[in-house]
């Protein structure tokens, strides 16, 4: 018996390993029915696919409106990232496009971005522009910067550069500018909160009672029901130097 | 101790050790297949597996993960119950998984700037079951 024994074990540990890892897949893929996490969703006002990261049915939707040469955008694509961390299921993150003519670079990374994500890879190259903002955001002629990051998340470069400056990215883009001008956006980064407009000084600890404010709200409601009340200013505010 | 009785004490840790490491690649490999964000702590889980590095060829990295420490679970059982060709087998993953790990860590503190803790738990793992390679006595029991 002792000469089977091993194998017992093993065969056992197979088993329950690719049991344990089902039950996992099943009870997760349930958990996130209606929706990927990342997968792009829809715009309200059309047919334009959002940058979504965090669950569906999270009670509390932080809308961003930024712009990747905005030094303030890029410092808060780090205090988001944390209230991601911090929040986990209670909070997803949607990303707006929202260039400013003030910035030389601005509508280049936003496009740059979009042909990334053409290939799966937006949230990715999102995070290679904040991360080396420093770097391109001063120099003349950006498109090498931009090939060598698409290069990096191992995207095909040809279609990227040719996506870049394709009609296609253009309307997402401007597409997701005339929604913010439509919504009264006029600095960045703007953020809304369950569709209200928070316009402070982006602390963490702001944006955590801005956070906590919207769940306490959302507690009564179902879960991923009702997303609170409309658009109403909390406080005046513009990008931060 | 005799040389043949810590040799079975290594290997049953080293099996016990490739159980969690089984444990923590599974997780990661259903996560990723669900599409999920994994949220951690004090980690940068997102950066590190929605990376490009997340996959190879289409299949989760962590799933290769899975299957190693799988071997090694079972290449570890087989050496304590006196096996002698399960470790050779178990030595050769070990070393195979130690390289791997060593690309992995260099892909995230270089290349992604951003460190997963479950990538970091499962590094731990590896060095550690190199670690017990290195010090059980190669001798027939």
């Amino acid at each position: 018996m002792k000469r089977y024994l091993p194998f017992v074990i093993i065969a056992a540990v197979a088993v329950l390993a690719a049991g344990a890892g089902a039950m996992l897949y099943r009870v997760k893929e349930r958990a996130i029915t209606g929706g990927g996490v990342t997968r792009p969703s829809t715009n309200e006002t059309g047919a334009e696919p959002l940058h979504v990261r965090g669950q569906p049915g999270a009670p509390v939707t932080l809308e961003e409106f930024g712009d990747f040469q905005c030094p303030s955008c890029a410092t808060e694509a780090e205090v988001i990232s944390k209230l991601e961390q911090d929040y986990g299921p209670r909070l997803r993150v949607v990303w707006r496009n929202f260039p400013l003519a003030m910035h030389a670079h601005a509508l280049e990374a936003a496009l740059a971005a979009e042909a990334a994500g053409l290939q799966g890879h937006f949230w990715e190259m999102h995070d290679l522009l904040y991360k080396n903002q420093a770097v391109w955001s001063t120099a003349s002629d950006v498109r090498p910067f931009f090939n060598m990051y698409a290069r990096s998340l191992r995207l095909d470069v040809e279609r990227f550069a040719k996506d870049s400056t394709s009609d296609e990215v253009k309307a997402r883009v401007v597409s997701d500018g005339e929604r913010g001008v439509s919504r009264g956006v006029k600095n960045t980064p703007t953020l809304f909160i369950n569709d209200r407009e928070v316009r402070t000084a982006f602390s963490p600890e702001r944006l955590h009672q801005a956070i906590e404010a919207a769940l306490a709200e959302a507690t009564p409601k179902a879960f991923g029901a009702d997303r609170g009340p409309p658009s109403a200013k909390v406080q005046p505010g513009g990008e931060r130097k | 101790m005799t040389g043949a009785r810590s040799q079975t004490i290594f290997y049953t840790v080293a099996a016990l050790i490739a159980l969690i490491g089984l444990a923590d690649a599974t997780y990661l490999t259903v996560t990723h297949l669900t599409g999920e964000d994994v949220v951690c702590g004090s980690g940068d889980c997102s950066a590190v597996l929605g990376s490009v590095y997340a996959t190879v060829a289409g299949i989760p990295t962590a799933a290769f993960g899975a299957v190693a420490y799988f071997a090694v679970f079972s290449s570890a059982l087989l050496a304590a119950f006196g096996y002698t060709r399960a470790r050779i087998f178990l030595t050769l993953v070990v070393v195979v998984m130690f390289g791997v790990t060593l690309w992995l860590l260099y892909v995230q503190a270089f290349i992604l700037h951003a460190f997963c803790p479950f990538c970091l738990l499962s590094a731990a793992l590896t060095f550690f079951l190199a670690g017990i390679i290195i010090a059980t006595p190669f001798t027939t029991p």
